[in-house]
């Protein structure tokens, strides 16, 4: 009783601030491109929506899918090739994007989701590798080449995509209308439903709950949030390859998530940034990518695991705790 | 021409053997896995870099000292599994206890590290392996010409399988690995030292997969890529047997390699994700996996 009523309590302040931060974030993100060059910040929105899609998977139903880039990779072929062969509007090919993910995450989930933990992994692994070897083989995909020269085109047919500010905060309102999707997912009674099944399974199988339509439901909407991102990448790159169905691709939605923190809202979008930022400044240098995703890797595993803003977040409430 | 169902006889009898072949490696690479996961509860995503770091120390002492075929045959197992007692005794073993999902990251870490530098110092090609003197040319079998050296990768590596099997079933060790497996703390309190157990454990899984990769180097090439693209398929693997059973993934490696061969007989089209479907299939009707339990 007395901590319901103290949650409560902490919950309009908690609430008002979160409020304040929110507004000044977007705000910095509608003045960002004129500070920076935004090719660059498209692609920290789209890995941004990526990876909190992904986070919304392994943070609120605890299921590590190592096959996201299947999602991620397969909507940016399927956009791709409405947009550049059957001339769709790229709103429109987005969309058939985010379809196709949602489709195949149905198929895959329904397949994986026989298993937890660690099999979850590795079937999921083994599912998106067997999608990454098709589209190395079905004529629409164009094997090595991919499908480059997508044209951006007019968003309904009004809005010229290739002036880089009006795709840029097209992007944007895709973003910010994905992370919505995943805030209103997590604050919904289905959330609720999900964070059960991550903290207990069996209780909540025995309070009633078919676990697995749950799950299901939860893998389907990641994916098609994922199919969003890559659908939206496509566009604002102009090309859809095989490096987007790759398990490197799913390493790295992974790390991203887990060096911003696991489980927070806005720990993948920090993550993704960062990884982004580091990538970008790595590409000049001589130093192997590889090599220090994979320090980061067993860093974030053997010293931080609740990331960046988890960690934070963990700082701050011992210091409210010890205050009160 | 002799054919069976339609194709020639030499066209099927080539490919079963290749697909022997793939499954000496499936089984032997997931036979390691399923020992180290049966003890330590991680998935060891570092199992195809190690795998490929046997293969690099055989070429690289080959080169660098000129010690051959046989000799790295034994010393590139031992360099790969020392170098993986000093990972599970300062990395691994602080993960015991928590989520399984950190052991498979961390490992995936390790793994990227050593494809990445590997990348870095060879490039992604590959670089050739010369097989032993003894080993090379063919042998008239009567209805096939079977080159020798992979006959005896087949034998190989169906000896390291069995012989892995007999220390795990029939020896004092194996016992108290199995007695650890089902309950660690007791068998501490009998006065086993089970640290040890992990680590030796895990450098054995590790020792196992180098091994592979020395038995690899002269049918494929010496390459940075060369764990990776075979990891995947191996977890498919170790999914279709259940990590329960070493023999069940012993078998069922070898299983798969050879429907995979034959798959590229009839439909080569399908080779390549044959062990997929296979999995997504063994998923729906008997989730545990062929050879294992549901926990």
């Amino acid at each position: 009783m007395a901590v319901g009523t103290q949650y409560l309590a902490e919950q309009p302040k908690l609430r008002t601030s979160s409020m304040v931060l929110g507004a000044i974030a977007i705000a910095a993100l509608l003045a960002a491109p004129f500070f920076f060059y935004p090719v660059m910040l498209m692609s920290v929105l789209c890995f941004a929506l990526f990876a909190c899609a992904f986070n919304l998977l392994i943070g609120y139903v605890g299921l590590l899918s190592f096959g996201h880039a299947a999602f991620f990779g397969g909507a940016a072929y399927f956009t791709a090739h409405a947009a550049k062969v059957w001339g769709w509007e790229p709103l429109s090919a987005i969309l058939l994007g985010v379809a196709g993910a949602a489709a195949m995450g149905l198929v895959i989930g329904f397949v994986a989701i026989r298993r937890q933990g660690i099999y979850f992994a590795m079937i999921t692994l083994a599912l998106s590798q067997m999608f990454a070897f098709i589209c190395l083989q079905v004529p629409f995909t164009h094997g090595e080449d991919g499908i480059q020269g997508v044209p951006r085109g007019y968003l309904l047919g009004i809005l010229d995509l290739n002036q880089p500010l009006a795709m840029y905060y097209v992007t944007l309102a895709i973003f910010l209308f994905g992370f919505f999707a995943i805030w209103r997912i997590v604050h919904s009674p289905f959330g609720n439903i999900l964070k059960a099944i991550r903290e207990n399974e069996k209780r909540a199988v025995s309070l009633g709950y078919r676990v697995d339509r749950y799950k299901l439901g939860a893998f389907v909407m990641s994916a098609a949030l994922a199919g969003l991102a890559g659908g939206t990448k496509a566009i604002v790159f102009q090309f859809a390859t095989l490096t987007d169905v790759q398990w490197q691709m799913s390493g790295e939605v992974i790390l991203m998530t887990l060096l911003g923190g696991i489980g927070t809202l806005i720990g993948p979008i920090v993550g993704a940034g960062l990884v982004i930022a580091l990538q970008n400044y790595l590409a000049a240098s001589d130093f192997p990518v590889l090599v220090l995703i994979g320090i980061i890797f067993v860093i974030c595993v053997l010293l931080f695991r609740r990331g960046i803003v988890g960690e934070i977040l963990e700082f701050t409430r011992r210091k409210s705790k010890s205050a009160a | 021409m002799s054919t069976i169902f339609g194709v020639p006889a030499p066209a099927l009898y080539g490919q079963i053997l290749i697909g022997l072949i793939n499954g000496s490696f499936y089984a032997m690479l997931s036979l390691g896995l399923a020992v180290i996961f049966g003890l330590l509860r991680v998935i060891n995503f570092a199992h195809g870099a190690q795998y490929m770091l046997g293969a690099f120390a055989a070429y690289l002492i080959l080169n660098y000292a000129g010690i051959g075929y046989w000799p790295a045959l034994i010393l590139a197992p031992l360099i790969v599994g020392a170098i993986a007692v000093v990972i599970e005794r300062f990395m691994l073993s602080r993960l015991y206890g928590i989520d399984p999902l950190y052991g498979l990251l961390l490992t995936f870490g390790l793994a990227l590290i050593l494809e990445g530098a590997f990348r870095y110092w060879f490039g992604a090609a590959g670089q050739p392996y010369a097989a032993p003197s003894q080993l090379t040319g063919a042998v008239n079998l009567g209805f096939m010409f079977m080159p020798i050296y992979r006959g005896w990768v087949v034998i190989a590596s169906l000896v390291v399988c069995l012989g892995t099997w007999l220390l795990i079933e029939k020896t004092q060790l194996g016992a108290y690995l199995r007695a650890a497996t089902e309950n660690a703390t007791l068998v501490q309190a009998f006065g086993v030292n089970v640290p040890l157990l992990l680590t030796l454990t895990y450098g054995l899984g590790a020792a196992l997969a180098a091994f592979a990769g020395v038995l690899a180097a002269p049918i494929y090439q010496v390459s940075p890529l060369m764990g990776s693209n075979l990891i995947i398929i191996v977890f498919a693997v170790v999914v279709v047997g259940g990590m329960g059973s070493i023999l069940g993934a012993i078998v069922t490696g070898y299983m798969l390699g050879v429907l995979e061969g034959l798959t590229k007989v009839f439909y080569p089209e399908a080779s390549s994700i044959v062990i997929f479907v296979i999995m997504a299939i063994v998923l729906l009707v008997r989730p545990a996996g062929l050879f294992g339990q549901e926990e």
